[in-house]
């Protein structure tokens, strides 16, 4: 009588496949999984914490930290919290350049995931052109905000500044050029039959369960949820721009790939017509409560200078309350849950992260598959440990 | 707003001696439940047909030390057919429980072990309930009010026992 014993393996959290810090205990059965068991917070800093202990301004560099491939994605969700929080209107110029440093990073961010999620499964060529455009984004950010991977370009009631000279050449060639790119990916991929085989029917989750388990973004489109909280909530003025939400059908791995491919198609699109119809105007709301006062004016004029100080030094302190305000980042629904008891410091600060939800749902999109299928299965979650664990 | 009154509405109906307190702060919708009846008005907003809140967006847990009962659980909850969010919150003591949702959400699983792991409030009927982001046998919630921002011991060494 042969006995049959279940084998437990312990993958990551040193890792390639794994993305960061995961660390996932699998139970097998031969080459079946019968059980997965992630675990996180290797990369916990206290982000929620420390954020109780900061001005609303001090946070924001904070955000970029969370999702780090999404820093402009994170920026603006914790500054429209805050907005709400204070109930001021942001200028139409500056929600349009959110808008399109948001769709940006998104293309960036997504550029990360194809690349790495190729070379999971075998493919390497993508990696090596998917970095090619991303740098070239990145160069922008840089030339924009001042940094590349964390450029905390967003303030509370608008950016910190304008376009510099020349930069909207460079962003309209970069969108004139990136459709022949994508050519270039799918080329590669999208009817490569190895791709098909590693990716079609792997890792489901049926649209019940994927919005049972709270799951957001283009995982939960893979699985035929037409839901997008750009559309559901409309902000800064998504609602101005044109998009549609590409879904897919089964909710494998195969319909999520083939999701961020389409939704990179529109984000190009939004940055062109953000950039088309860049409207002209300020850039910061007109609240001297919130807004510093311009340079110039505070090496000049005594008042000035006092709310330049008073800014920095005590804070803006937003009335009481509680507000949640979410954007569609580019692994989900990203939310911040902000209670303010009036003071200079919010009394909670809570990050609804994606990656956390979206990667809960992964034993249920893996278990009774095969173990080479748990790398595809990750890589088409994008999850992003910095967000997981805070 | 219409929708969300529906919610409301429909509760103060069904659970006229439950609803405690609703505000509405910027257009959003606040709920005060007592946490004996969380569970049944949870399940109830999943179930109805009316109003179907499927998805749980987010679960946490707020300190309002020195108050009593110091601790809110915050439930967000989002109907896909009435695209609105409602807001449930109900109060928990120290050293008090709440009942798990986790049979009406999955994804209440890990969020109730978060708030669990940050705050130390437990949950009945959970069916896993351990720290999440932290290591199992660490001492404290590091989201109470009374937990210094640098951590308790910052300035000794940590060194496990093997």
């Amino acid at each position: 009588m042969a006995e049959t014993r279940l084998m437990t393996i312990n993958m990551g959290p040193q890792h390639p496949a794994t993305h960061g810090v995961l660390r996932l205990v699998l139970e097998l059965d031969g080459e079946i999984i019968v059980k997965a068991t992630p675990h996180i917070g290797h990369l916990h800093r206290g982000v929620e914490k420390l954020a109780e202990a900061r001005t609303y301004h001090q946070i924001i560099p904070l955000t970029d930290r969370l999702d780090y491939t999404n820093a402009m994605g994170n920026n603006l969700a914790y500054v429209l919290a805050v907005e709400k929080l204070l109930g001021i209107e942001v200028p139409k110029r500056a929600q349009y350049l959110r808008v399109m440093m948001a769709e940006l990073q998104r293309l960036a961010a997504h550029l990360i995931w194809l690349g790495t999620h190729a070379l999971d499964i075998g493919a390497m060529t993508l990696l090596f052109y998917n970095f090619r455009e991303r740098e070239e984004i990145l160069r922008i950010f840089e030339e924009v905000a001042g940094g590349r991977l964390t450029p905390t370009y967003l303030r509370i009631g608008g950016v910190a500044k304008d376009l510099p000279e020349g930069i909207e050449g460079k962003i309209r060639s970069f969108v004139n050029a990136f459709p022949d790119h994508m050519k270039e990916y799918e080329t590669l991929l999208t009817k490569n039959v190895i791709w098909l085989k590693r990716t079609k029917g792997v890792g489901i989750i049926s649209k019940e369960d994927a919005i049972n388990w709270g799951v957001t973004g283009p995982t939960l489109r893979g699985s035929g949820v037409k839901w997008d909280v750009r559309k559901a909530f409309p902000y800064s003025s998504y609602d101005e721009f044109e998009f549609d939400i590409p879904t897919g059908s089964t909710g494998d791995v195969y319909d999520r790939y083939y999701v961020r491919l389409r939704e990179m198609e529109w984000s190009n699109s939004i940055v062109r017509q953000a950039l088309d119809r860049l409207p002209k105007g300020p850039i910061m709301a007109d609240d001297p409560k919130v807004a510093l006062p311009p340079k110039e004016m505070v090496l000049t004029d005594i008042a000035s200078l006092i709310r330049h100080f008073k800014i920095v030094s005590e804070g803006i302190t937003p009335p009481r309350g509680e507000v949640y305000a979410s954007v569609e980042a580019s692994k989900g629904e990203l939310g911040f849950y902000i209670v303010s008891d009036g003071s200079n410091r919010p009394l909670r600060m809570r990050i609804r992260p994606p990656s956390f939800l979206n990667l809960s749902a992964l034993p249920k999109m893996i278990e009774g598959g095969l173990i080479a299928d748990v790398i595809s299965a990750i890589g088409s979650i994008d999850i992003v440990l910095g967000e997981i664990d805070r | 707003m219409v929708e969300v009154h529906l919610a409301v509405k429909k509760l103060q109906e069904k659970f006229p001696s439950s609803i405690l307190e609703v505000t509405s702060f910027r257009g959003e919708v606040n709920v005060v439940l007592p946490k004996k009846d969380l569970f049944e008005i949870c399940r109830f907003l999943y179930l109805d047909p009316d109003l179907q809140y499927h998805m749980l967006t987010d679960l946490c847990g707020v300190d309002y030390f020195p108050q009593t009962p110091r601790f809110e659980v915050v439930y967000l909850l989002y109907s896909f057919k009435l695209n609105q969010r409602l807001r449930l919150k109900t109060k928990v003591g120290e050293g008090e429980s709440v009942v798990s949702v986790e049979s009406i959400w999955k994804a209440a699983n890990w969020l109730e072990r978060e708030v669990y792991d940050l705050y130390g409030i437990s949950f009945e009927n959970h069916p896993d309930l351990r720290r999440i982001l932290l290591w199992d046998g660490y001492e404290g919630h590091p989201l109470r009010k009374d937990f210094p921002v640098e951590g308790p011991d910052f300035d000794k060494p940590f060194v496990p026992e093997v």
